[in-house]
């Protein structure tokens, strides 16, 4: 594309770009501020035509933020406050002596991770379409439409490997087929983005950095499978994300790559932002679709799965964001070359939000297959506070919690629900010594019960059953019977529930049931909570 | 209230270009609460009239959600994270303190109307956590003197400014 061509041209007429990121994270702590400090400090050393400041999305060591990129050599620069922004352009761009006291020096933190999906996350401006294009972005379109039929581009996808990275893991390519075979018209596709698992903002963070990756994936997808309309469902809670999508469809549209006759040719499709309104059940594939529909995001019994009824009963395909960001790279390198990355039977990388009690948290992608000691203790740069690593949550509020001796665990869909977690949307969170186990299954089930729509009885009922006999256990009065109980009533509800929420909201409870049953013990027959969690406040109440 | 008031004509616009669909609630929720803060049953009412559906419906789906807010907040909002991450580093003990301190429940607000505490399910800030909103500005690695300290400044400030 010739766009492509004259960005690179302007590019590289600068011996100096300062990426400054603006995601979320960063923001919070006065990122705009030093972008703002940047731009003044150009002007006041008069480095204009030497020098781009620009503003761009994640670079991964949100805990480090404001972060700050210099390129040529990716310097990476942690903390930055706007009088360091100004030593970095005086010392650094001008005088071209980089400030060593204020790199990361962290190399481990990139060493093991692939970064395929967040291949422009923190390199380019997300409000500008010409730097996602000078990247080879929508290549990918302009190969499928002049060069593949739709068959081929579904052979492609299904040869990758590539699997929803929503949670559930469904081939991809097999769910397109489905939907491109399924009578009805028109077709619709809907892009997940209602990442509503506390703890948890890879996908979030995908948007703010490169939004056209999500709608060129839409946009391969569409021609695919046959579909004239899609709706990208964002959280509202995601003011940023929202924004940035809201430029992105703007820009796309006015260059011709949506709407109709896209790219000069009979292909068309339109897209639509929708918002969603802080409900964790959204995030289910038949609740969303409610949702859109301007319902309670309630989900129904399926079959008929959306592939063949869906919006307003038509064709539907419904992928998570990080699914559809992978799908231009697909396009460009071939299935092939995408199924020889991550593990065979588990294909590509996954992103992870790696919080909690860790050196090292902030957005990372790895290859499937990667174990979680190698992302806890390598990655993740092990425990603060050199304190005892106690559990990993891997998966959101509907997860596992698995403790020391499952770190070899390898990273894949499989392995992870055999050990009693999920993949979920990606969230990892390493918990201490100083947590409680049963307090934080707790946690996660005041959460669900909130969280449950009260469709269906197995989910409304059981899960509040669940947190009552917590509540016992809690006050010292439990009973070691209450634990069986917990087992079963876990089993009945994953069993029974009409969807993927009430299926996994046991998954916390049965896993610390599992691997941490000796601290359940001792909260019922010594009454005594190892961490020194609970009983705090009755202690407390008893003192005074 | 409603009548005479620049928002209702804007709201009722918004309503004529989503050309009344039923479909379009939950749009039509978000710019209402966009306009007038939260949903009392007058908002409620009126936007069921507008739909011809009835009010129960429409509060249906405005309760369903957490986003939309059935209460008028405060004059000044604190919202604690209570993401995984910023429990596990120690959000609910803030949390607590908050509550004794100012004498409130989590999503409810002062007698006075001064001060409410929300809670949230994410800021996505989990790197920095514990996170705690005290208006628009973010606390991040929250301590609960910080939080405690900056909540007064803000009640005194308000305090000082009436008096």
């Amino acid at each position: 594309m010739k766009l492509a061509e004259t960005e690179l041209d302007l590019q590289r007429a600068y011996e100096h770009r300062i990426n400054v990121c603006c995601s979320s994270g960063c923001v919070h702590f006065g990122a705009l501020k030093v972008l703002k400090a940047f731009e003044d400090a150009i002007k006041e050393f008069v480095v204009q035509k030497e020098c781009k400041v620009a503003r761009t999305g994640c670079v991964g060591t949100c805990s480090v933020g404001p972060a700050v990129v210099v390129e040529p050599g990716d310097y990476l620069y942690q903390s930055i406050t706007p009088e360091k922004a100004r030593e970095i352009v005086r010392d650094h761009v001008v005088l071209g002596l980089p400030l060593k006291n204020l790199l990361y020096s962290n190399e481990v933190f990139f060493k093991k991770q692939r970064r395929l999906v967040l291949r422009n996350s923190g390199k380019i401006d997300p409000l500008r379409i010409e730097d996602y294009i000078a990247k080879g972005g929508y290549s990918a379109l302009v190969k499928c439409l002049t060069k593949m039929s739709p068959q081929e581009v579904i052979d492609e996808v299904s040869v990758s490997g590539l699997r929803g990275r929503g949670g559930a893991g469904f081939q991809t390519g097999q769910k397109w087929n489905f939907v491109a075979r399924a009578h009805g018209s028109p077709k619709y596709i809907v892009a997940n983005l209602d990442e509503g698992d506390p703890g948890v903002f890879a996908n979030r963070i995908l948007a703010e950095a490169d939004p056209h990756a999500i709608i060129e994936g839409m946009l391969v997808a569409a021609y695919a499978i046959g579909a004239d309309k899609g709706y990208i469902y964002i959280r509202a809670e995601y003011p940023l994300a929202v924004q940035t999508l809201k430029k992105a469809l703007e820009q796309a549209t006015s260059l011709n790559l949506v709407g109709q006759n896209i790219l000069e040719t009979t292909f068309k499709f339109d897209v639509e932002l929708r918002l969603g309104a802080g409900a964790f059940v959204a995030g289910e594939e038949t609740a969303i679709l409610a949702s859109i529909e301007g319902l309670r995001a309630m989900p129904r019994p399926r079959p008929p799965y959306p592939a063949t009824s869906g919006l307003w009963r038509k064709p539907t395909l419904i992928q998570n964001v990080e699914t559809l960001a992978n799908i231009p790279l697909i396009v460009l390198n071939g299935g092939e070359w995408f199924s020889r990355i991550g593990s065979p039977k588990c294909t590509g990388t996954k992103c992870f939000s790696l919080t909690g009690e860790i050196n090292n948290p902030g957005l990372i992608e790895v290859p499937m297959g990667i174990t979680l000691r190698e992302v806890v203790f390598e990655i993740g740069g092990g425990v603060r506070d050199n304190r005892a690593f106690k559990a990993v949550l891997v998966g959101g509020p509907s997860g596992g919690c698995l403790p020391e001796t499952l770190l070899d665990l390898q990273i894949d869909y499989e392995s992870l629900t055999r050990a009693g977690a999920i993949m979920g949307s990606g969230g990892i969170v390493v918990i201490d010594d100083k947590s409680c186990m049963v307090d934080t299954a707790k946690f996660f089930i005041d959460f669900c019960v909130e969280e449950s729509c009260g469709k269906c009885s197995p989910c409304r009922a059981g899960l509040l059953k669940v947190k009552r006999i917590f509540e016992g256990i809690m006050r010292g009065e439990g009973r070691m019977e209450d634990l069986l109980i917990l087992e079963k009533s876990g089993v009945y509800i994953r069993e029974a529930s009409l969807c993927g929420l009430g299926q996994t909201a046991p998954n916390p409870v049965l896993t610390t049931l599992r691997y941490f049953r000796d601290e359940y013990a001792s909260h019922i027959v010594d009454k005594v909570c190892p961490a020194g969690k609970c009983f705090k406040n009755e202690k407390e109440a008893s003192r005074t | 209230m409603l009548k005479d008031d620049k928002r209702l004509s804007m709201l009722e616009e918004f309503v004529k270009e989503h050309q009344y669909q039923k479909g379009a609630l939950l749009e039509i929720l978000h710019k209402a609460q966009e306009l007038y803060g939260y949903f009392d049953k007058r908002l409620l009412t009126l936007i069921s009239e507008h739909l011809n559906f009835p009010t129960s419906r429409v509060y249906g789906v405005a309760s369903f959600y957490n986003f939309f807010k059935l209460k008028k907040p405060g004059e000044h909002v604190v919202t604690v994270c209570m993401g995984t991450a910023c429990y596990v580093r120690g959000v609910e003990e803030i949390m607590s303190a908050i509550e004794r301190e100012f004498n409130l429940e989590r999503g409810e607000s002062t007698a006075d109307g001064k001060l409410s505490l929300f809670v949230t399910r994410c800021i996505g800030a989990c790197a920095m956590a514990p996170n705690i909103v005290v208006d628009e500005e973010v606390i991040g690695k929250a301590t609960k003197e910080a939080v405690l300290e900056r909540i007064e400044l803000l009640l005194g400030g308000a305090k000082a400014e009436t008096s």
